[in-house]
């Protein structure tokens, strides 16, 4: 496994294509951190509108742990787009050139082979989450300082004192690594079914696309079918940036408001990576490896 | 005829009187107030929004006579009504006014006197200012105010160890708040927020709560203090 799993890395990693994501990011991020350096003020005014005419804040609303938030708000709905660049070429991608045949004449199973290939992939969605996390976290915090997060939730306003939201990024990434692996399952088991890369890759953006759309509308006929769907769950990291009040309404330090939530969503998505993934181990054994 | 003139003359002779009590109540205070020509103080400040979840932090609060006052969370972001919490009590009686005497009141198991002060320029940002004097200890135990521009604010005092300078432990400032609420798309949140937690931040009244653990009283503070 060990073995299959070096390999596959050593391939995604040899693939141009697996470095567009990390630019697009790069890039991404870098010109928000600009823009916000720039006219931040602006843009912080803008989206507290609502709660700047009637409250007066004092102290530093724009630092380095909201310009994380609004990056990840911003990219944590794209990045799925990138990983299925490369998730959804693993199989198809050898299909296409024409080496499965000779990669499946070493003395290992299909499930060792089509396991390596899948780790691999994480490994890559690992590594694109840790590049976003240095990025997004580390290098916003050395431009912007650090402060109290605040955030705008549906109904209400989240202050989070300075020393409480560190550990808060930290699962939340976690959080996020479980959900971009599920981008990665559904990748991966498209991949099964083709014998070129752009259908895969097409089809797990469209998938995407079309459940995030059906995530965020309000339609009662789609509220019915959102808790089932992955993109719904995807963006539940946000979860980890809300606080419980005592009885008395003062915030406890180091809660989380909705974990039963969390835990829900872990499992939802955990349970479509395990059904892709062997719905992607079982299609390949019985996929025609000789044409 | 006699007897309804003099009647007339008694009332108004009355009135007179008791306006004088007042502004000399209001006076005896202002006098309290004035041997404060500035102050540093720290604090807790505990924001209670209905709509806000915000955790109590140390703050120092800084005056300087007669209108100066500044609020500075040693670290992090405070969240104040907006030109609330420029109403200090000496800037209560900062202007030019008339005093009303308007009965008496029970705040907080203390006998007190109610004054209200109408301000003379008609151009005056506030409106009405209503006192509630403990006229024994000379002390202001609460207050409401209106305002031109940004409504109406309560406060409350309570005092210890410095109330020979008129200056509480603790202030809780109340005002109304609008109701909060945006749209998902734009905090690209698809769940529904717990209605539990929703009942329990529903209709209240917002409050700011700073208690004050320590004044340091005519230090002399510099004006770059004030400055944002």
């Amino acid at each position: 496994m060990w073995k299959v799993f070096s390999i596959e890395v050593y391939k995604i990693f040899k693939r141009p294509r697996t470095y567009i994501a990390f630019a697009a990011i790069s890039a991404l991020i870098l010109i928000i951190q600009l823009g916000l350096y720039v006219d931040g003020n602006a843009y912080v005014d803008f989206i507290m509108s609502g709660l700047k005419d009637s409250f007066d804040f004092q102290g530093k609303i724009l630092n380095g742990y909201l310009v994380c938030y609004i990056l990840l708000q911003l990219l944590l709905v794209h990045v799925p787009l990138l990983i299925a660049l490369v998730a959804a070429d693993l199989v198809s991608g050898e299909a296409n050139m024409g080496t499965l045949r000779l990669l499946l004449t070493k003395p290992q199973s299909k499930t060792t082979f089509m396991l390596g290939k899948f780790l691999a992939a994480s490994f890559y969605t690992l590594l694109l989450l840790i590049w976003i996390a240095f990025l997004a976290l580390a290098v916003s915090v050395w431009l912007f300082g650090t402060g109290d997060l605040i955030i705008q939730k549906n109904a209400y306003v989240v202050q989070i004192a300075q020393n409480d939201i560190l550990w808060r990024y930290g699962y939340a990434f976690l959080f996020a690594f479980v959900a971009m692996l599920a981008v990665t399952a559904l990748g991966f088991f498209l991949s099964v079914f083709s014998e070129n890369s752009i259908g895969p890759i097409v089809a797990t953006i469209s998938i995407i696309i079309f459940f995030t759309i059906m995530s965020t509308m309000g339609i009662p006929l789609f509220q019915k079918i959102q808790p089932y769907l992955f993109t719904t769950h995807m963006v539940n990291w946000k979860e980890f940036f809300d606080e419980q009040l005592d009885t008395s309404g003062n915030v406890i330090k180091g809660s989380i408001q909705n974990m039963q939530q969390v835990n829900h969503s872990i499992i939802i998505l955990s349970i479509y990576i395990i059904v892709f993934v062997w719905g992607a181990i079982t299609f390949f054994k019985q996929k025609d490896i000789l044409s | 005829m006699k007897i309804l003139l003099l009647g007339i003359f008694y009332i108004f002779s009355f009135q007179f009187l008791k306006a004088q009590d007042a502004a000399t109540l209001v006076g005896k205070l202002k006098e309290k107030l004035q041997q404060v020509h500035d102050y540093e103080a720290t604090g807790v400040l505990k924001t209670d929004v209905a709509f806000i979840k915000a955790p109590a932090g140390k703050v120092i609060v800084y005056y300087k006579s007669p209108d100066k006052i500044s609020l500075k969370r040693q670290s992090g972001i405070s969240i104040l009504p907006k030109g609330g919490m420029n109403v200090n009590m000496a800037s209560l009686m900062s202007f030019d006014y008339l005093a009303i005497d308007a009965g008496e009141a029970v705040v907080n198991g203390v006998h007190t006197r109610i004054i209200k002060l109408l301000p003379n320029d008609e151009s005056s940002e506030l409106v009405l200012s209503t006192l509630y004097i403990d006229p024994v200890k000379i002390l202001l135990l609460k207050s409401i105010t209106t305002t031109k521009s940004n409504g109406t604010y309560e406060m409350l005092m309570t005092y210890g160890k410095y109330e020979q300078y008129g200056l509480p432990d603790k202030v809780i400032f109340s005002f109304n708040t609008k109701d909060y609420k945006i749209p998902k798309g734009f905090t690209l949140e698809f769940n529904d927020a717990d209605k539990a937690e929703l009942e329990k931040m529903k209709n209240k009244k917002g409050k700011v709560e700073i208690t004050y653990s320590s004044y340091s009283i005519n230090k002399g503070i510099p004006d770059t203090i004030f400055n944002k």
